[in-house]
């Protein structure tokens, strides 16, 4: 059966076999955030003690299609002094590297698409190519509202993505790879032996960073819908808001999934090391270790908007330059010294 | 010294943890949802909802064509035209109510001296028409014979405190 599949695969031309590897990672991928935007309905209906939708299909779980369908035939307006070519291109610009760093996530020791030794710079790269199109949408919309927030936007990441980069490298160093893989496989051992532990500092740093760069609630100034009605997106309608939508989720997603592989082991099973039931859990296969550890960041990320009030943008400058960043590079000496004198069983 | 425990309140996100446990609370705190057309709050006595014009039990109407209704509307929403009858009763000819212009206020139940004007506890109502908006005199006593027993019942309910 395997060696049917086998040659039924080599068989397939190779630019469709591409396309097919593509296919199956970013359908589930564009599924989850449809019911992620369902889950955070509900999670936020929930908190404020409603009961959230109910009423598109049992439970409400046609919700995200029904709302699919109404952006998919909506108008899209363009306005009439907007630059036609950069205000299509934002969204896309937006959406596209959020997938594309999925390329490189590993799902399991030996599902990953592509196994790159630069792993986490190309992470770095995509992650941080996102907010250009909110810049660029920003821009052609030729509104004041659009412009300034991508202009906070804007500012917002560049100070975000230092404390992000620099937590990274406390991975790097802890890890002594830039392989994702060989990230995780590091962490192996127990729970205890996770970098969440050593590296705590940079975990909480690097999830809030996360949380910051996806333009998410309590930092969500690039929107900030009570300043500036919407930020870098009120010109948009129809499918090329929906985009944007989208790049928001998924980009949520991403950074769920690159916290728990980086952090929390990835695949790795939290029963890993304790005697009877490391043996009883030996089953389950990784990639739902890796799904429930990215729900629970996701989870975190739905908890954040439903409690916090958006922050003032002097506040959020402090925290990102005066606070996140000392603490980074304290850290960072820190386990650099630990790695020098062998401190296990992290770093040894 | 209160410096130093402010700062590393501050630091260690302490508020931010705080905020997160009450609203972690109420996540899984009873929902207060009223899922509506299935459920409905329960509803005042006093509950003033669409217009009526009621009857005497011997199928007279009450209203004698008073206009202290029409006086006392602050919305001018009332508009009575009346004539003596065959049997030399003054009676309303014409008793418009226009709900675009109605506030729902109850002042017109209190002035009747009869009980003849009340409002029922209906609700869930809707125009499709320009002159639907208007309660006709004959839409009023339809009305009226219709929640009869319920407007009965809330009046006797209410009696007491009067």
């Amino acid at each position: 059966m395997l060696e049917m599949l086998q040659t039924v695969w080599s068989g397939i031309p190779e630019i469709l076999q591409i396309v097919l590897k593509i296919v199956v990672i970013v359908v589930p991928i564009m599924l989850s955030v449809a019911y992620l935007t369902l889950a955070e309905r509900k999670v936020i209906g929930y908190i404020q003690v409603r009961i959230g939708p109910n009423r598109v299909g049992p439970l409400g779980l046609l919700q995200p299609i029904a709302d699919g369908l109404k952006l998919v035939l909506k108008e899209i307006i363009i306005p009439t002094n907007a630059n036609r070519f950069l205000f299509l291109l934002g969204p896309i610009v937006a959406l596209a590297p959020v997938l594309a760093a999925w390329a490189v996530i590993p799902f399991d020791s030996n599902l990953v698409l592509a196994n790159v030794d630069a792993g986490l710079l190309y992470i770095l790269a995509m992650t941080s190519l996102g907010v250009y199109g909110i810049i660029i949408a920003g821009w052609a919309s030729n509104s004041k509202y659009a412009f300034l927030g991508a202009l906070r936007s804007a500012a917002q990441v560049v100070s975000y993505e230092i404390a992000m980069g620099f937590a990274l490298v406390g991975v790097l160093i802890a890890a002594g790879s830039l392989n994702l893989r060989e990230i995780v496989l590091a962490q192996q051992g127990s729970v205890m032996h996770w970098f969440w532990l050593p590296l705590l500092p940079l975990f909480l740093v690097y999830f809030i960073s996360g949380v910051a760069e996806t333009n998410r609630a309590p930092f969500d100034v690039a929107e900030g819908e009570s300043e500036i009605v919407a930020g870098f997106h009120v010109e948009y309608s129809g499918i090329a808001f929906a985009l944007f939508f989208l790049a928001e989720y998924a980009a949520m997603i991403l950074v769920s999934v690159l916290t728990s592989v980086m952090f929390l082991g990835g695949w790795l099973s939290p029963f890993e090391g304790i005697p009877f039931l490391a043996d009883a859990f030996a089953w389950v296969p990784g990639i739902v270790w890796l799904l429930g550890k990215t729900a629970v960041f996701l989870f975190m990320f739905l908890w954040f908007r439903a409690t916090f009030p958006r922050y003032r943008y002097d506040q959020i400058m402090r925290l990102g330059w005066k606070i996140f960043i000392p603490i980074t590079i304290v850290w960072l000496l820190v386990v650099g010294a630990a790695v020098l004198a062998e401190i296990g069983p992290w770093f040894d | 010294m209160n410096v130093i425990t402010n700062y590393f309140r501050s630091l260690l996100l302490w508020e931010l943890f705080v905020g997160l446990k009450l609203t972690g609370r109420y996540f899984f705190a009873t929902k207060i949802t009223v899922q509506y057309p299935e459920e409905k709050t329960p509803q005042s006595f006093r509950f003033r909802g669409l217009h009526a014009l009621r009857r005497y039990a011997n199928g007279e109407e009450r209203c004698i064509a008073c206009k202290l209704c029409e006086a006392v509307c602050p919305a001018l929403a009332i508009t009575i035209d009346s004539a003596p009858r065959d049997d030399g009763t003054r009676r309303t000819t014409r008793y418009d109510i226009d709900l675009f212009k109605c506030i729902y206020c109850g002042f017109c139940e209190e002035a009747c001296p009869v009980d003849a004007i009340v409002e029922t506890r209906l609700f869930e109502y809707h125009f499709e028409s320009r002159e639907g908006t208007v309660m006709t005199k004959d839409k009023l006593l339809a009305m009226g014979d219709r929640y009869e027993k319920q407007i009965a019942a809330d009046r006797t309910h209410d009696a007491a405190y009067r």
